[in-house]
């Protein structure tokens, strides 16, 4: 298996899904003759040419608005936020266009779009740069998201979102886009709402998605080094459709758990899977359900100061000892 | 093309004599009127029941625009598209929607449009390409270029109808569309149903401009037009223009049609009386009634009598009242169906619909 960037993975899965469905078309700011803001199409637009890859000016709502229209028609364009943050100006085109157009029209339309782009704070951009939207997705019934923690994640979760029939929106990590992993090169797919066991464990389950997961597992190996604590790592990998079952499973194992989410605590993701464990797996629980967040505060400019404010290995421990 | 000033108004044209309308048939210009009163009777039989409670939420009428949908959505081909906002009772009846499913939608009904999903503000008929039905202001602007855009991508000769009030040409989602419109050269017309209101606030009040709504389509470097919305031969003629040019050159307009609607924004809005006179709403009724006066000008060429016309309204006053009756007697949609046509890969069971969970909350 070749040792990819998360970033190359992301790159391979768009040239696969263009050359496999002329219908993929990639619109967005810079993504064309820049290269991508962060390279994530580089090369594209000069193997593929202006049809499928496209250099949209800054009108967030204008274009996604416009691929949601295009959708309607079997375009399946995937739309490049250069930051999720930038969906805030498009937000009635994602929630109430995308999300709702199948519902109100009694399931006569569907909107095979995908957007995606970083989705995270932690590089000292500031607040309004700085967003983890994927609970306010998820808070929105006929739209999907995926936030994937790996390259061997990020490519197969691109490759489902691009075939899905349904709006699915892909939130990466401008961390991640650098790191390596191993990625097979023969063609696979991982199908949304199936998370992933990351670190086998059976004291404690630090349950994650996207960055939040690269924390969680190296404060498992803390936990494993200095505490001899054996904590399990599920990732959960889509956010909706999310899979319960994979909750609960790991819950029932280690009766212990942490969850580690880069949202803000109230009505993050985190909130909605304590409210599940509590329901389903009540009995199960040796200690409350702990969480580590972002802070709750805008996310701070002051790079002395970001770092503490995202969710760190030491918090992680720290929650962890507290149940354990 | 340049702004039209009082001093040097050009002599009336007769746009009956326009290429569009010179060749049309007996049986076409009745066919019109038809149409403008299926939607007037259709939505005369929806206030009855409104008022009656039988229906939720808002109501917009269309009446008094009826001559902008009937004009403009019958010259539309099989690769033309049409989008609208919530006013929208006009434009689905005109792609031929029957009344049925959309007196069953306004009801909530299982047989409706929408499957009572949508209601008054989303009606749609993809199989007519008509893509609805949106409710929030200028939310379809952009929509209307994706259709554009999906034309063009697809190689295929066909144009995109995208309808908007006189209100939403403030939204900044459609500036965001018209400068995409230009510069990748879609074939959308944006056609402004200008009823004077944008809700309670005159058009005076809400919308700074040279001389027309229209004419901001200069700072795009789009070609725009304006129009009479009482005169059908007019708006037709003057669409048909746009839509030769989005077909020939793939290029868009923005069309301003000029017309007035005789209720309030909504049945629910109170003030529809305060914020302009009833001697207006007289006026418009008696002088520029678009049915009105398509009715007469069919009987002075001779193309159909007044008895003619009277029947013919009274068969489309029928089949309103069939529909209430069919919308009446139709089932309330069955509670499991809350949650179907939410995911399409859901609905049609595919692997991708049966992993994970997608609905929560029991």
């Amino acid at each position: 298996m070749a040792l990819i960037t998360y970033r190359k993975a992301l790159n391979e899965a768009l040239a696969e899904e263009i050359i496999r469905d002329e219908n993929v078309v990639i619109i967005g700011e810079e993504v064309a003759r820049y290269n991508g803001a962060y390279k994530v199409t580089e090369g594209l637009w000069e193997r593929f040419g202006d049809k499928r890859v496209v250099d949209a000016p800054i009108s967030e709502a204008g274009f996604i608005g416009m691929g949601i229209g295009a959708s309607m028609l079997g375009v399946r364009p995937v739309l490049e936020l250069m930051f999720w943050s930038f969906a805030y100006v498009a937000w009635d085109q994602i929630i109430n266009n995308a999300g709702q157009v199948r519902y109100m029209s009694g399931g006569l339309i569907n909107c095979p779009i995908v957007i995606r782009g970083p989705a995270n704070g932690g590089t000292n951009v500031g607040a309004t740069h700085s967003h983890t939207p994927e609970n306010a997705i998820a808070n929105t019934p006929g739209l999907k998201v995926v936030c994937p923690a790996t390259a061997y994640d990020a490519k197969g979760l691109m490759k489902a979102a691009i075939r899905d029939n349904d709006p699915v929106c892909v939130m990466e990590n401008t961390f991640l886009y650098g790191e390596t992993w191993e990625v097979p090169e023969e063609e696979y797919v991982i199908p949304l709402g199936v998370a992933d066991i990351k670190r086998e464990g059976t004291d404690i389950s630090l349950i994650a998605h996207g960055r939040a997961v690269i924390t969680a597992l190296k404060a498992a190996e803390i936990l494993e080094a200095e505490y001899n604590i054996h904590a399990e790592v599920l990732d959960l990998r889509s956010i909706r459709p999310l899979d319960e079952e994979a909750i609960l499973a790991t819950v029932r194992k280690t009766h212990r758990v942490v969850l580690v989410d880069e949202n803000k605590p109230f009505c993050g993701v985190s909130a909605q899977i304590a409210a599940t464990i509590q329901e389903k797996a009540f009995d199960d629980l040796d200690a409350p359900v702990q969480r580590v967040c972002s802070l709750d505060a805008p996310a701070i400019y002051s790079p002395a100061l970001e770092p503490l404010q995202l969710p760190t290995p030491d918090r992680v421990v720290k929650k962890a000892l507290d149940i354990c | 093309m340049s702004v039209k000033k009082k001093d040097s108004a050009p002599a009336p044209v007769d746009y009956a004599r326009a290429e569009v309308n010179a060749k049309l048939t007996a049986k076409q210009k009745i066919r019109f009127l038809a149409e403008m009163l299926r939607i007037r009777r259709f939505e005369q039989t929806a206030l009855k029941y409104y008022n009656q409670g039988k229906m939720g939420g808002f109501l917009h009428l269309y009446i008094g625009q009826e001559a902008v949908a009937v004009g403009t959505v019958l010259l539309m081909g099989k690769n033309d598209h049409v989008i609208t906002a919530y006013r929208d009772h006009g434009h689905a009846l005109a792609v031929g929607m029957s009344m049925n499913e959309c007196m069953a939608e306004l009801l909530g009904k299982a047989t409706g449009c929408s499957r009572g999903k949508g209601g008054s503000m989303h009606f749609f008929a993809p199989d007519k390409n008509y893509w609805g039905g949106h409710g929030i202001v200028a939310g379809q602007t952009p929509l209307g270029l994706g259709l554009a855009y999906g034309l063009k991508y697809k190689g295929l000769k066909g144009c995109c109808l995208c309808y908007m009030g006189d209100g939403a040409v403030n939204q900044g989602v459609y500036h965001e569309s018209l400068n995409l419109a230009a510069l990748w050269k879609l074939p959308v017309i944006y056609i402004i149903e200008n009823n004077q209101y944008s809700m309670g606030t005159s058009l005076e009040r809400s919308s700074a401009m040279r001389s027309r709504l229209a004419e901001r389509a200069d700072g795009y470097g789009i070609a725009w037009d304006i129009a009479d919305g009482e005169d059908l031969y007019e708006v037709r003629a003057k669409t048909w223009n746009a839509m030769q040019r989005a077909y020939e050159d793939s290029l868009p307009m923005v069309l301003e049609i000029d017309t007035y609607r005789y209720y309030g924004h909504s049945v629910a809005d109170a003030n529809a009386k305060k914020y302009r006179s009833a001697d207006e709403i007289e006026r418009y009724k008696t002088n520029h009634d678009p049915i009105r006066l398509w009715r007469k000008r069919l009987i002075d060429e001779g193309v159909i009598t007044d008895a003619k016309a009277d029947e013919l309204d009274e068969s489309i006053k029928e089949e309103a009242a069939a529909a209430a009756q069919f919308a009446l007697d139709s089932e309330d949609p069955a509670p499991e169906t809350i949650f179907q046509d939410v995911y399409w890969e859901v609905d049609n069971a595919t692997e991708a619909g049966q992993t994970g969970r997608h609905f929560f909350g029991d």
